[in-house]
């Protein structure tokens, strides 16, 4: 066991209160917690319960209500954030009831799904929040039977002092909704889990499998009516005119109204949000069923004004190619002299890898419910950015933000789409001009075809050679409208090379573009570690050896900016070496291997490619994971297969362009996604260790690419330089001559 | 007006000819279990049940199903209990969960007509459903366990 004094006030982020009819209220502020240095932003006295953002609920029969903060897309945090405050408050998991919890307005600092960081930066508070509340309920006990708090102990809410007496949570509850919150607890070891580390199903598992109303489209409010709102059919168009007489013609239809002026100037004084949405006026269409406004907003006539430059995929490659080219860069990371390093060395190899934009197709199309009135705006829906919308919603309508109530669904998907919340300011805008409860629906075709998508990006890579070691390492990027940020210039082989750079540069497109699952390394990756293969045929070594020497030559201590921990990655190398058979296999099984970190979690992958009718077929990946203690195991190993299997999808499939500005596909006829047949088994193992926990929801998805472009070399004999893979159908073909593999 | 019967039940609505069953279902019978995902019958979300056909109901107007009766995730059993949901739940499939709901009525009227699938036979028949969490792995232990439950 160990003692944990937080750094700050206990009673800033957690404050107790007794229900009316019996029980116990806990609110807390994971949040803000999570910051710990961070100072409590209002003055405690004055905070009230709207204030947290997470609450357990203890009820007079010992039921315990813990409502979960984080938005849930599929990630599992609804299932294993409340696992951890369930270990430490010890109480049977089965016993425990989990709520998605609301979004307030105030002091929070990180209610986001995004970047696998939820479990991260969750795990000390939601754990000292736990046994928090454990200690005040032992606290009551021991006050009742008038013993010492520490000769008590319990297991599954039941608490016991020396001479055996007991008491249930639900029979001290309202006395401990009285007591001092304590400054100091007691954290369990890791040994001492009964719950972190055990399989839990998804808490919503039976509402899933009944088809139970849980996500945004499914929500409903007396009086709603249904949006369906008419964007620009191309990028780099602005709305001139519209004629909607045939429109409101339409049965079901109650109004045609334009908008558009709220938001412009909402982006003018807040320019941040500006490649993220349209900034032109659009047409709505307000009816009493989804069909009738999708039906009529296809009978508008709209006039649209063109850019002067309607940007298609072509230029745009040109343009990443001259980038490259050019000199123009920005250098996040520059170690020694790459410069150097090319001209003394004795092999020079350059490679240049692309990827194209890529639509996030959530299966849930976007959608979002606003009710603005005089008093307050309701908005309900799937949001991975609860607090950033709210406080844009506020700004544009000139409300306070306090007058926001957001109310986060279950959302059918995010990867990345959901952050942006285009769709929140559109369902505001509109229920602010109507002044009815409207909600915004997406058909696929607006989902694909006004998206925030992942933007194209080339890298091109160059590695000096001198006696036999890899003496430089050059990477360039070129992308649309961002270029990786943060710590992924720190990323491996960052630290291992003595001449390293990296240098960015992106162009300014009128394309909206954003985040999408595992931003930047979902394509760096895949190009780095088929790079890193080739560089080491080149070199004539072994290519797992290659990187563990690499690795080996890093010293994480002494260079702060490292952000993996090579010691891990050389054991997830091992582990995967042995539990792929890696140059074991039979004849006609070619494996391809790939270790990456992102997230915060290491990962190593081999794919294994048969030819089936002439055809390579990637059968089977061999997944290895270490991200810290695994809060849920079985969570954990869907989060693991779904990264890998859409990682591969994409790699394989994913092809997403523009002809003057129009997207190329609108809907599932026209862009393919990996099904059911193309699917290889995921073989996961995970490694044991009691490092804290880190996010799954990315990290085994950037590396799949990689491991199948290897893997398809070994198969084919062709090394594939370009996104999806399936673009260039003869780099597929076997050779008559099956390579010895 | 139109009368037609959902999960045993006769209903009548008033609604345009052309009005796709699933915006029916959704928007004006509150059953809001089944999906909307493509519009085009390309994805799978808003699979229903028509006289134990699994049947795309974004493509399917009322006028269409000519007095056939529907079944769709809510009435597919009436304790949640059906031995493909008590897979799906065993093996923890979902991970958004959106798309489930078609997944599992393809899975069960596949089963009904095919009891003894081979893997290629669960593979052919869940084909057509999208789920972009890509849970395929436990699609397939689901329909395989579902199976041998049923059996």
């Amino acid at each position: 066991m160990s003692k944990s004094t937080i750094q700050f006030s206990r009673r800033a982020f957690m404050r107790t209160s007794s229900l009316a009819g019996g029980g116990m209220l806990i609110g807390f502020n994971l949040f803000q917690a999570c910051k710990p240095k961070v100072a409590p932003p209002v003055d405690l006295a004055e905070l009230n319960y709207n204030d947290f953002n997470a609450f357990i609920k203890i009820a007079n029969n010992g039921a315990v209500t813990i409502f979960s903060p984080n938005p849930e897309i599929g990630q599992g945090v609804k299932t294993s954030m409340p696992m951890i405050i369930a270990e430490e408050l010890d109480v049977a998991w089965k016993d425990v009831y989990v709520e998605q919890g609301i979004l307030d307005t105030k002091n929070y600092t990180r209610q986001v799904a995004g970047g696998s960081q939820s479990i991260r930066h969750g795990w000390d508070a939601l754990r000292q929040t736990g046994a928090t509340a454990k200690q005040m309920l032992v606290n009551a006990a021991a006050a009742r039977w008038g013993v010492d708090a520490a000769e008590c102990s319990v297991s599954e809410g039941i608490i016991t002092n020396a001479a055996g007496e007991t008491l249930g949570y639900g029979e001290v509850v309202n006395e401990a909704a009285t007591l001092e919150v304590p400054e100091e607890v007691t954290l369990k070891d890791t040994k001492e889990y009964k719950i972190i580390g055990t399989d839990a199903r998804n808490v919503d598992i039976d509402k899933i499998t009944t088809g139970k109303p849980l996500f945004g489209l499914d929500y409903k409010k007396e009086g709603m009516v249904y949006a369906s709102v008419l964007r620009p059919p191309s990028f780099g168009q602005k709305l001139i005119s519209y004629d909607d007489t045939e429109a409101k013609a339409m049965p079901g239809v109650i109004d045609i109204i334009k908008i558009g002026s709220k938001l412009q100037a909402l982006l003018e004084d807040d320019p941040s949000f500006g490649s993220k949405i349209s900034s032109s006026d659009k047409v709505v269409v307000l009816a009493n069923s989804t069909w009738q406004a999708m039906k009529a907003k296809e009978v508008i006539i709209a006039e649209w004004e063109n850019d002067v430059l309607m940007e298609s995929t072509a230029n745009h490659d040109q343009m990443l190619t001259g980038f490259l080219d050019g000199t123009q860069f920005e250098t996040p990371r520059k170690d020694g002299d790459v410069e150097k390093a090319f001209k003394e060395a004795d092999m020079v190899l350059e490679r240049t890898y692309e990827s194209p934009f890529l639509p996030h197709n959530c299966m849930e199309p976007m959608n979002f419910f606003a009710d603005v009135t005089d008093e307050k705006v309701h908005l309900v829906g799937p949001i991975q950015t609860p607090a950033w919308k709210a406080g844009l919603v506020a700004k544009m309508l000139g409300r306070e933000e306090d007058e926001i109530l957001l109310e986060m669904t279950r959302m059918g998907g995010g990867f990345g789409r959901r952050l942006y919340g285009d769709f929140v300011l559109e369902a505001a805008e509109i229920s602010d001009a109507v002044r009815k409860p409207v909600k915004v629906v997406y058909s696929r075709e607006d989902d694909m075809g006004v998206g925030v998508y992942r933007p194209a990006i080339k890298y091109r890579i160059k590695a000096a050679v001198k006696d036999g070691k890899l003496t430089g390492y050059h990477l360039k990027e070129a992308a649309i409208n961002d270029n990786m940020y943060g710590l992924i210039p720190n990323f491996f082989p960052a630290g291992a090379v003595e001449n390293y750079q990296v240098d960015t540069v992106s162009y300014k497109s009128n394309i909206t573009t954003g985040a999408w699952r595992a931003p930047y390394t979902n394509f760096l990756a895949y190009a780095e570690q088929s790079f890193f293969d080739e560089l080491a045929e080149a070199m004539e070594v072994d290519k797992i050896q290659f990187r563990i020497d690499l690795l080996k030559k890093v010293d994480a201590e002494a260079d702060e900016r490292i952000q993996y921990a090579p010691d891990r990655m050389i054991k997830v190398i091992e582990k995967a070496v042995e539990k792929s058979g890696w140059g074991t296999k039979p004849k006609g099984v070619y494996q391809g291997f790939v270790n990456y970190y992102c997230h915060n979690t290491h990962v190593a992958e081999v794919a294994d490619v048969e030819i089936e009718n002439g055809t390579p077929v990637v059968k089977k990946v061999t997944c290895v994971v270490d991200c810290g203690i695994v809060v849920n195991p079985m969570g954990a190993l869907n989060q693991i297969e779904g990264g890998v299997i859409d990682g591969i999808g994409h790699s394989m499939y994913g092809d997403f362009g523009f002809d003057a500005g129009t997207p190329m596909a609108k809907n599932f006829d026209r862009y393919r996604l990996i099904r059911m047949k193309e699917a290889p088994k995921v073989e996961v193992h995970l490694m044991q260790n009691d490092y804290t926990p880190t996010g799954l929801g990315e990290p085994t998805l950037p590396p799949a690419g990689g491991a199948v472009a290897n893997a398809l070399k070994a198969a084919t004999g062709k090394r594939i330089y370009q996104q999806p893979f399936m673009k260039n159908p003869e780099l597929l073909k076997v050779p008559e001559e099956p390579i010895i593999g | 007006m139109y009368q037609i019967t959902v999960n045993g039940e006769s209903k009548s609505v008033d609604v345009a000819a052309d009005t796709p069953v699933l915006w029916v279902l959704r928007d004006h019978l509150d059953l809001v279990g089944t999906k909307y995902g493509c519009g085009i019958g390309q994805c799978g979300a808003c699979t229903i049940h028509v006289d134990g056909t699994a049947m795309r109901s974004c493509s399917m107007t009322l006028e269409q199903l000519d007095g056939k009766s529907i079944t769709t995730i809510e009435g597919l059993s009436e304790d949640g209990k059906h031995p493909v949901q008590e897979a799906w739940k065993e093996i923890d499939v979902p991970q958004c969960g959106y798309c489930q709901a078609g997944q599992i009525m393809t899975a069960t009227a596949f089963l009904e007509q095919n009891p003894n699938p081979t893997e290629a036979d669960i593979k052919n028949a869940m084909h057509g459903n999208i789920c972009r969490c890509a849970s395929y792995n436990r699609i397939y232990r689901a329909v395989e366990k579902a199976a041998e439950n049923m059996g």
